[in-house]
């Protein structure tokens, strides 16, 4: 599975109340959560976050069980999370959703924002183009690279029926 | 070979697996899915799995809690739906708006035994691991795949150990313990690791300050976090609704990932500053800071023993005139409590509003949400930007204690000034 993106770069310990706060999990539909996606730490995310790879310090998630925080990413059109690390709950959420996240160290010093980005899901590597570099993630166990190959929990809950 | 921690072993029992190891993935049967507001949620991921009945409805808990009582029409459309799905499905717990918080209310209710492999659509279901449960949070998909077919994944994770000796000097609680470890630990010091918890002064400690414990250490990542079944959590059960489960004990020569020893003979009140869990500092170093909001209340620290604590400082005196004190029972049973004590009474003295039992203002939905540039002093367990309100408000967290204290100051106060 190739996954092709412009990077986002965000910093360390992004709390799922500043991914979607409290007040906005009144709304039901995706694409409404999708436009206050990040809104407690940075209100232009939506108009960047077309088709974009975020590019994450460590323990990304952290906070509230809201499986909104996924669901208003990958939504807000985010084809990828890179991240030094990821809070539990975000990272069951965000595979449930069919959202990929790789974990890697040195991702964060080796891209940049606006950088062109593509991913071999199934190996972690990923490729700046931008910059001609190559970085070795880790990737989604195989079990979990099941449940994103079917596009999340939902699909993959009935392909094993 | 050698002998395995609780989480280990609850996690071998319940995926039949004679024995299982850190890292690995087993799919395991669960005993009790929690869910609360966000079941409306479930309910709609659980309708496109085109399965008709859920796998137990004896084995499914819903609490509205989070926003009770319905804080708009579109809270209120969630609610009903809710009310249906639990009909439907002849769901045995349900308990509606103005109960009280799920992380009492089961417990209180008998539902949490030791041994028990539990999951909630919510952060702080580690709460209940201070009845020797393997509880955990997870999101609302994960809940509907537990209602279709009563199992999960789970990746098995490393045990830390804490043992924790000394006597807590006056004025200080398991809130300052844990703020203290979570400091020592760091945000995400625990991420995706179960942490066992043993010593004296955990051996000595109550129910209540036990779930305050286990409930704060999701604010260090911990995946599960246990107190080993003893007299205490029996006579807890006993007191409740009785005692029908088998413990789980670790063997004497587990693994451990880490292992720390921890006295708590000097441990000093402490605050969790603006804003992160682990911005830990001495209430020294941050008295005199104005507050505009003081909090009791919350799964953490909504207890009778918390209420009884800030009634000992409350009585007969006044909260500061510039400051709004709110108090929120944890549940019905600890609000007619603390009525019956007296406490409710010494808080309308002292110009507390009594917020109905439920989550309250901590995730800033209502009853209490902060405006820019406000700052409250809170009992609860996050202080995230915007957690309670505006991202331009601030959020202390210390004890039952340190709050009190510092509402009839109308600043941030070392309790034990105030008592003396």
């Amino acid at each position: 599975m190739i996954i092709r993106g412009v990077a986002l770069c965000y910093g360390d310990d992004i709390s799922t109340d500043e991914i979607i706060p409290g007040p906005y999990l009144q709304y039901d539909s995706p694409e409404k959560l999708a436009s206050f996606a990040m809104r407690g730490c940075d209100t232009t995310f939506p108009e960047k976050s077309k088709n974009a790879i975020l590019v994450v310090g460590k323990n990304f998630g952290c906070g509230s069980s809201r499986e909104q925080a996924a669901i208003c990413l990958k939504h807000a059109g985010i084809q990828s999370i890179i991240g030094v690390s990821f809070a539990r709950i975000f990272y069951r959420n965000a595979i449930n959703q069919g959202l990929p996240l790789l974990q890697s160290s040195s991702a964060c010093e080796m891209i940049s924002n606006g950088d062109e980005i593509k991913i071999t899901l199934e190996t972690g590597e990923i490729e700046n183009i931008s910059t001609q570099k190559q970085i070795q993630s880790t990737p989604p166990a195989p079990f979990l690279t099941s449940i994103l190959k079917a596009g999340g929990a939902i699909p993959w809950f009935h392909q094993q029926k | 070979m050698s002998g395995l921690t609780i989480a280990e072993k609850i996690l071998s029992q319940k995926s039949q697996h004679s024995r299982v190891e850190p890292g690995e993935v087993v799919e395991a049967s669960v005993d009790l899915a929690m869910s609360h507001d966000n079941t409306a949620l479930v309910a709609s991921i659980f309708s496109k799995l085109d399965v008709d009945k859920v796998w137990d409805p004896n084995r499914i808990a819903i609490v509205l809690d989070h926003r009770s009582p319905a804080n708009n029409e579109q809270t209120a459309k969630r609610h009903q739906t809710i009310r249906t799905i639990v009909q439907e499905q002849h769901i045995s717990t349900f308990f509606d708006i103005g109960q009280g918080i799920c992380h009492q209310l089961l417990p209180e209710s008998g539902l949490v035994q030791p041994g028990m492999l539990i999951v909630g659509s919510d952060s702080h279901t580690t709460t209940y691991g201070a009845f020797g449960a393997f509880a955990t949070g997870i999101g609302a998909t994960d809940i509907a795949l537990v209602w279709a077919t009563g199992k999960l994944w789970f990746k098995v994770p490393e045990t830390i150990q804490l043992t924790v000796n000394g006597a807590l000097p006056s004025m200080v609680t398991a809130k300052d313990l844990i703020l203290h470890i979570i400091k020592m630990k760091g945000q995400d010091g625990a991420n995706y690791q179960s942490v066992e918890f043993y010593g004296t002064t955990i051996e000595r400690m109550s129910l209540g300050s036990r779930m305050c414990i286990t409930n704060h250490c999701m604010e260090m990542g911990a995946k599960t976090a246990m107190i080993p079944f003893d007299k205490t959590t029996k006579q807890y059960l006993n007191n409740n609704a009785g005692f029908s489960a088998q413990p789980v004990f670790a063997d004497a020569d587990a693994v451990y990932t880490e292992k720390t020893e921890i006295d708590v003979s000097d441990l000093e009140p402490l605050v969790a500053c603006p804003s992160r869990v682990d911005n830990v500092k001495p209430v020294a170093d941050v008295q005199g800071e104005l507050i505009d909001q003081a909090v009791i209340g919350s799964c953490t620290n909504g207890r009778l023993e918390d209420l009884a604590l800030a009634a000992s400082i409350l009585k007969g005196r006044s909260a500061s005139s510039d400051v709004r004190l709110l108090i929120i029972p944890a549940s019905q049973k600890v609000y007619q409590d603390a009525l019956h004590k007296g406490y409710i009474s010494v808080f309308l003295q002292a110009g507390a509003t009594i917020v109905n039992p439920g989550c309250g203002p901590c995730l800033g939905l209502h009853q209490g949400v902060l405006a820019k540039g406000e700052t409250a002093l809170s009992t609860t367990n996050r202080n995230f930007p915007g957690r309670m309100g505006s991202p331009e408000s601030n959020i202390y967290l210390a004890s039952p204690a340190t709050v009190a204290a510092s509402a009839l100051t109308g600043e941030i106060t070392d309790p034990r000034g105030v008592l003396s």
